[in-house]
């Protein structure tokens, strides 16, 4: 035996400072391949779509079932007060409601003129159900309970109460990342209804806090658009389906290039109670597609 | 082994809660930053290394979900673990400020430099608003969530070291 004892060669352990290079180096790498294409997000998607989504799923409707009951026990005591003065509300609304009748016959001839409720009924849609919101305080995502399993795919058409909510942005196989139209980074190309005017809708964190969303670049050289117009998206767009409901002007102004117009719109749907949304799954016909 | 699994689950816990439970009771709309106070208080807790790792894992789960870029979350919280790892040497569990003092100003950081990248690059330069209506009420929320998250992470952390112990000491 030799007299030198064979040490265990030492456990090679690697500094912090070159972990946290390879770390920085690997981030930027996927931040580059990743913000243009969705190479890589396929596999990851997958596999959280395992571990991650049923949790969600499972603790939002906890949370949803929490809240109904807060809501329940906070109402009995309302609901007392508001029975009596809804007993006054019927009589009036009796009244009101002939009026509305004769209203309701002629909605519909425009509707017809508009040709919309057939626009809107053609579109195949699905049911989903909100499981998770945006982790951050800057955007405004949500993930919703299906995904390529249920026929969902990227740039698919969101709508809740008759309105535009978003599109999808990701996919995984049983999930969904819809960008709705109040986040800061979305921008959708828009109409006004009665005018056929195009502008851009674009969300705001500024403006989030109030419910609007602004709208810019709006092109009105005949001073024919007012507050309270419908603005449905645009057939020009090449990721929205034409003719859908996002809301009505609330307010309007000039630019200071004298050419344009920006302002602020009234979204229809309620993005602060919104748990059940539905995705048109058909999908804005483009060129590339046609080819 | 036994380490990693027991931080992977509070991770997990964590991220689930987040971005499901707390935004139900969200005042406001602001949500407090669970996977940063959890990024931090590893990094001072256990030092530099695994500041970076439990960052990087936190931010590219908000990246998977919720970014437009994989890696972008990941970087920042990676950084914000390895520069926490750092006070290392001067922690003490026994102390409470330098924790909450070293969360607070990983939140402002954060908060800062999500706005530089993400808003102030795309021409939004009213910083006084999103300060006041975004970052600083974070900041104020975050640190009352710390005061439930990171005694957690604290007990947790003297758990598995106690367990750690007991397996080497049995081996000796």
């Amino acid at each position: 035996m030799s007299p030198i004892v064979k040490k265990k060669p030492e456990k090679y352990k690697m500094p912090a400072k070159y972990v946290l290079l390879i770390i920085t180096f690997v981030c930027s790498l996927t931040m580059l391949i990743t913000f243009g294409a969705n190479v890589i997000k396929g596999p990851i998607n997958g596999v959280v779509g395992v571990t991650i989504v049923p949790f969600q799923e499972g603790i939002s409707s906890m949370g949803r079932w929490i809240g109904k009951r807060r809501d329940e026990i906070v109402q009995i005591r309302t609901l007392l007060d508001e029975n009596a003065r809804l007993k006054d509300q019927v009589a009036l609304l009796t009244e009101e409601n002939t009026v509305l009748q004769q209203d309701k016959y002629e909605l519909h001839k425009l509707q017809a003129l508009f040709k919309l409720d057939e626009q809107y009924n053609k579109y195949e849609k699905v049911g989903a159900r909100i499981i998770a919101r945006d982790s951050g305080n800057w955007y405004a995502s949500f993930v919703i309970d299906k995904g390529t399993k249920d026929g969902l795919d990227v740039d698919m058409n969101v709508i809740a109460d008759g309105g535009l909510v978003g599109r999808i942005t990701t996919v995984g196989p049983n999930w969904a990342r819809v960008t709705s139209i109040i986040s800061d980074d979305s921008n959708v190309s828009g109409m006004t209804l009665a005018t056929e005017d195009n502008l851009i809708v674009s969300g705001d964190l500024k403006e989030m806090a109030d419910g609007c969303i602004t709208f810019t670049k709006l092109v009105d050289s005949q001073n024919k658009v007012a507050v309270g117009d419908k603005i449905v998206t645009s057939n020009i767009s090449d990721k929205f389906l034409p003719n859908i409901l996002i809301g009505y002007i609330s307010e309007i102004k000039r630019d200071s290039n004298n050419l344009t117009k920006s302002g602020l719109l009234l979204p229809v749907v309620d993005f602060e109670h919104l748990s059940e949304v539905l995705v048109i799954t058909d999908k804005k016909q483009t060129i590339e597609a046609m080819e | 082994m036994l380490r990693k699994s027991i931080v992977a689950l509070y991770i997990f816990i964590c991220f689930v809660l987040q971005c499901t439970l707390f935004q139900s009771i969200s005042f406001a709309g602001i949500v407090p930053n669970l996977l940063l106070i959890l990024t931090a208080s590893f990094g001072f807790m256990r030092g530099e290394k695994e500041g970076i790792f439990i960052g990087f894992i936190c931010g590219l789960l908000s990246d998977i979900f919720f970014g437009n870029m994989i890696g972008f979350y990941a970087l920042i919280l990676t950084y914000i673990g390895f520069i926490n790892g750092k006070f290392y040497r001067i922690f003490y569990p026994e102390d409470i400020k330098l924790p909450l003092a070293l969360i607070l100003s990983s939140d402002l950081t954060y908060g800062i430099i999500c706005y530089i990248l993400t808003f102030m690059l795309r021409g939004k330069f009213q910083f006084g608003y999103y300060l006041i209506h975004i970052i600083l009420p974070e900041m104020l929320y975050t640190i009352i969530a710390s005061l439930a998250v990171y005694p957690v992470a604290l007990l947790l952390n003297r758990f598995i070291e106690r367990l750690e112990g007991k397996e080497a000491y049995k081996f000796v």
